[in-house]
């Protein structure tokens, strides 16, 4: 009941958060010159004003600014994302068909960065002061401050021209035409490179959260009292410190759920990945408007759903939290 | 003999202000008794107590010393080892129960874990003790008690909780490290009673670490005084407390607040006088959501020019929001309060912004009251620049203020960090006198400070009080320091004064059967009586 009380809260809020996020982006777009006809024209090599006009009238572009905003959000309430100019397709169509790509590289690239940051730090939180601990955090400085895509050109370079051992990019080995395990084997080695270089920046974030987390329950009172029962360190730090340390670290997955998407389109850029990172930038260059609204959409919609998972899975952890509070 | 601890010395790491943290240290602990060591912060009381179970902090070593407990010296011991002592022989408890308890974990289970290390029992037999266990806590809902989550007790039953997990195994000794140090005065003698019902009744040896002198009084079979990491004096309870022989141990007694309240000189022109401060059927109610919490139910209090009226009460009486209404940090729902005529809770916010330099007000942690990163010159002057001075022009006064609550007026350039505690409430004191304030609010001004600071303090505020012509607001938990500093006593339940007067008649022949219950819990109540009929 508290649970439907809570989802039916978020869901209204949500609602005015999508309609300020399109508005936003609509509005900007505006700014910027060109639309997606002058782009199409570019390609076609012709300036012709009458030819214009009509694609302007075939694609619902012409119009002043807030009617035409009016209709595309009164589409949207019939779920209907529109057109694509430059894909000829239904926007969600584009969209479905570039979303598991990303989702698959921002999942396993989260629970990568989780897991090796949550080891690496708690290790270097129970080596605190020593050679280890320094070591760990010098590492994690080096990897926050390279830039992913370069990380990426770098991966490719070695593991892909030298060594040859993995795809240098693409989603799966089109000419060997695999299926079943097969595939998804061959699509897991072509993602293991952009996993990791997308991961590596987020590994060094949660590893500091995580060690200064961990410093700071391990000097709490009820790591005494634990102690004091005669429990085992490695007890004592798995299942008292440990599971306290975990929530600022939660928190943080859930604020930077949105910048991992963000993240992703570098990354897909250089292992030109299909995926809707790399969709978003081409329509910013082709000035494709639905299809970027539509990418907004769904992002924000992914996000919003990420941070109420994130919330409900906090509530469930600190049983102080009261969900719908 | 239970415990021994022989030419215990515990070093300190880096160049402090000593290099041990506790030197030569003998103490032993007898079957059935409770052995209380005294001591002030860094006296090194807590430090011992730690290495016993050798749960030091990793900076800290052992130096020399042993410490014997059934034939062998724990200080040896391997790590597996010393785990077996752990819970299973010598049972520990903390200061604070808000945080000595997993708060992720239910309480149940945290007693429970002490059963799975130590026994094979199955989990039905180890829910049946828990429960058992916590039904001779008296706690009110057993099954219920083990099923919750920490947040969900109070600070009391907390600390029951701590107790039966400390106590699950019936360990021969019980180390106590300031358990009812962050209580209410209420909880605390009932969980002083606790102690000694389970102590007697399994005759166990409690060594009780205290800086409180009338818990020591309540509870202690022999005391041992620390000051510096060194015992200077040990002995029977009865000897300690009431013929002392080292000076150490005086003058820490002679700073023990008394119960009885000085001669006065009564009001001279009467209550109906000029009052400094009225507070007029004041209101405040909080509301979250649809939760309601009445902090102040109709309040009303009058505070005489220049003397103190004191506001006692327990957490949740409503004490510290009527101190925040005074100074308009809250705004009440209802009433008024009345400065020099004028009723504040009318004015808007640019008026009162005018005219708040007439209530100033001191809060109780002096490490969190001054920002870490400014001169404690500059804080001091804060107020006057903000109401339009320059700088320049307020630091002398500044200056004079630093020798006027006892400072180095050459230490304004330096950082709150440099100073002890009892220098930086001087400094929060001069903070606020900068402002030349009619009406002083001090929210627990000394309860964070050692005893002999403390006295210093209330010396020095009462000092001020005379030179100045202070009003003063002075709120607290502790009614001995009441007693010392203040004209009258409105003593608080729930939001509501529930009884109000001289100190010398409230704290003798209180009315109320609520402030009848806070009197009588005052610890170490006798002792204090005898010690101060002549």
């Amino acid at each position: 009941m508290r649970l439907l009380r809570l989802t039916l809260h978020r869901l209204a809020v949500s609602v005015p958060v999508l309609l300020i996020i399109l508005c936003g982006v609509f509005l900007v777009l505006q700014l910027a010159p060109g639309d997606a006809v002058d782009a199409l024209l570019g390609q076609m090599g012709t300036a012709d004003a009458t030819l214009a006009e009509q694609l302007r009238e075939q694609y619902g572009l012409s119009g002043n600014a807030a009617s035409r905003l009016v209709v595309y959000l009164w589409r949207l309430v019939r779920l209907d994302l529109g057109f694509s100019v430059s894909y000829n397709q239904p926007v969600l169509d584009v969209i479905l068909s570039r979303l598991p790509a990303t989702l698959a590289l921002v999942v396993s690239a989260l629970a990568l960065a989780f897991f090796a940051g949550a080891i690496v730090g708690v290790a270097a939180a129970t080596k605190f002061g020593r050679w280890q601990d320094t070591l760990i955090s010098l590492l994690g400085l080096v990897f926050y401050a390279a830039p992913s895509f370069w990380l990426g050109l770098m991966g490719i370079l070695v593991f892909s021209v030298w060594l040859g051992w993995l795809p240098s990019g693409g989603l799966q080995d089109l000419s060997a035409n695999y299926s079943g395990p097969r595939l998804v084997l061959d699509m897991a080695r072509h993602l293991l490179m952009p996993t990791v270089t997308l991961a590596t920046i987020y590994f060094a974030i949660y590893l500091r959260v995580i060690r200064a987390s961990m410093l700071e329950v391990l000097s709490l009172d009820f790591v005494r009292t634990a102690r004091a029962k005669g429990l085992r360190e490695s007890a004592v730090i798995y299942r008292h410190v440990l599971r306290n340390a975990l929530l600022p670290m939660i928190t943080i997955i859930g604020l930077q759920a949105g910048a991992m998407l963000g993240g992703s389109v570098a990354i897909e850029s250089v292992f030109s990945l299909p995926g809707l990172g790399r969709l978003a930038y081409e329509a910013v260059v082709q000035r494709d408007l639905n299809m970027l609204l539509g990418i907004v959409f769904m992002s924000s919609i992914l996000v919003i759903v990420i941070n109420f998972a994130v919330d409900l899975l906090y509530a469930q952890i600190d049983p102080r939290i009261e969900a719908g509070a | 003999m239970l415990l021994s601890i022989e030419n215990l010395s515990i070093r300190l790491p880096g160049r402090g202000d000593r290099p041990h943290a506790v030197k030569n240290l003998d103490l032993t602990l007898q079957e059935n008794e409770i052995l209380c060591v005294v001591g002030e912060s860094g006296s090194g009381k807590s430090v011992t107590a730690s290495a016993i179970l050798g749960l030091l902090p990793p900076e800290l070593k052992v130096e020399s010393g042993r410490v014997m407990f059934e034939g062998r010296d724990l200080t040896k011991l391997s790590p597996a080892e010393l785990r077996q002592v752990r819970g299973a022989g010598i049972g520990m408890i903390f200061q604070d129960p808000m945080t000595a308890l997993n708060p992720l974990q239910r309480v149940g289970d945290q007693i429970a874990e002490t059963f799975r290390i130590h026994t094979d029992l199955g989990k039905a037999e180890i829910r049946r003790r828990v429960v058992k266990l916590l039904t001779d806590m008296h706690l009110p809902d057993p099954e219920l008690a083990a099923r919750v989550y920490p947040h969900e007790l109070s600070g009391g039953q907390r600390q029951r909780a701590m107790i039966a997990m400390a106590l699950a195994l019936e360990p021969r000794i019980l180390i106590a490290d300031e358990p009812t140090t962050a209580l209410d005065v209420t909880t605390q003698a009932q969980i002083l009673s606790l102690i000694r019902e389970l102590q007697q009744r399994n005759r166990m040896g409690v060594l009780f670490i205290t800086h409180d002198f009338g818990v020591v009084a309540e509870i202690g079979n022999r005391i041992a005084v620390m000051r510096m990491g060194e015992v200077v004096e040990t002995g029977a309870a009865d000897d300690v407390l009431n013929r002392p022989q080292h000076a150490y141990t005086k003058s820490l007694l002679a700073a023990v607040p008394l119960l009885k309240p000085p001669d006065r000189p009564p009001p001279e022109d009467g209550l109906e006088g000029h009052a400094a401060l009225s507070i007029l059927n004041v209101q405040k109610t909080y509301r979250r959501g649809l939760r309601r919490t009445v902090a102040l139910k109709d309040v009303t209090l009058r505070l005489r020019r220049g003397s103190t009226l004191g506001i006692v009460g327990e957490s949740g009486s409503g004490k510290s929001t009527l101190a925040r209404c005074i100074v308009r940090l809250l705004e009440t729902d209802g009433g008024a309060i009345e400065i020099g005529g004028a009723d504040i809770t009318r004015l808007t916010k640019q008026e009162w912004r005018k005219e708040a330099r007439r209530v100033q007000m001191v809060f109780q942690d002096p490490y969190a009251s001054l920002n870490p990163r400014r001169r404690v010159g500059e804080l001091v002057a804060q107020g006057p620049v903000i109401h339009g001075a320059r700088l320049a022009d307020v630091m002398p006064k500044v200056r004079e203020l630093f020798g006027l609550v006892g400072l180095d007026p050459e230490a304004v350039d330096r950082f709150p960090h440099e100073f002890s505690g009892g220098q930086r409430q001087r400094i929060a004191l001069a903070r606020a006198l900068a402002m030349e304030p009619e009406i002083l609010v001090a929210d627990e001004p000394v309860s964070a400070l050692d005893v002999s600071v403390q006295a210093q303090v209330l010396k020095l505020l009462a000092d001020l009080q005379r030179k100045l012509n202070l009003s003063m607001v002075f709120i607290t938990h502790d009614l001995r320091v009441a007693a010392q500093i203040c004209d009258r006593v409105a003593i608080m339940q729930r939001g509501e004064v529930v009884e109000e007067g001289e100190p010398s008649r409230v704290l003798v022949a209180p009315q109320h059967p609520y402030a009848q219950a806070l009197i009588s819990a005052i610890p170490g109540r006798d002792w204090a009586m005898r010690r101060e009929s002549p």
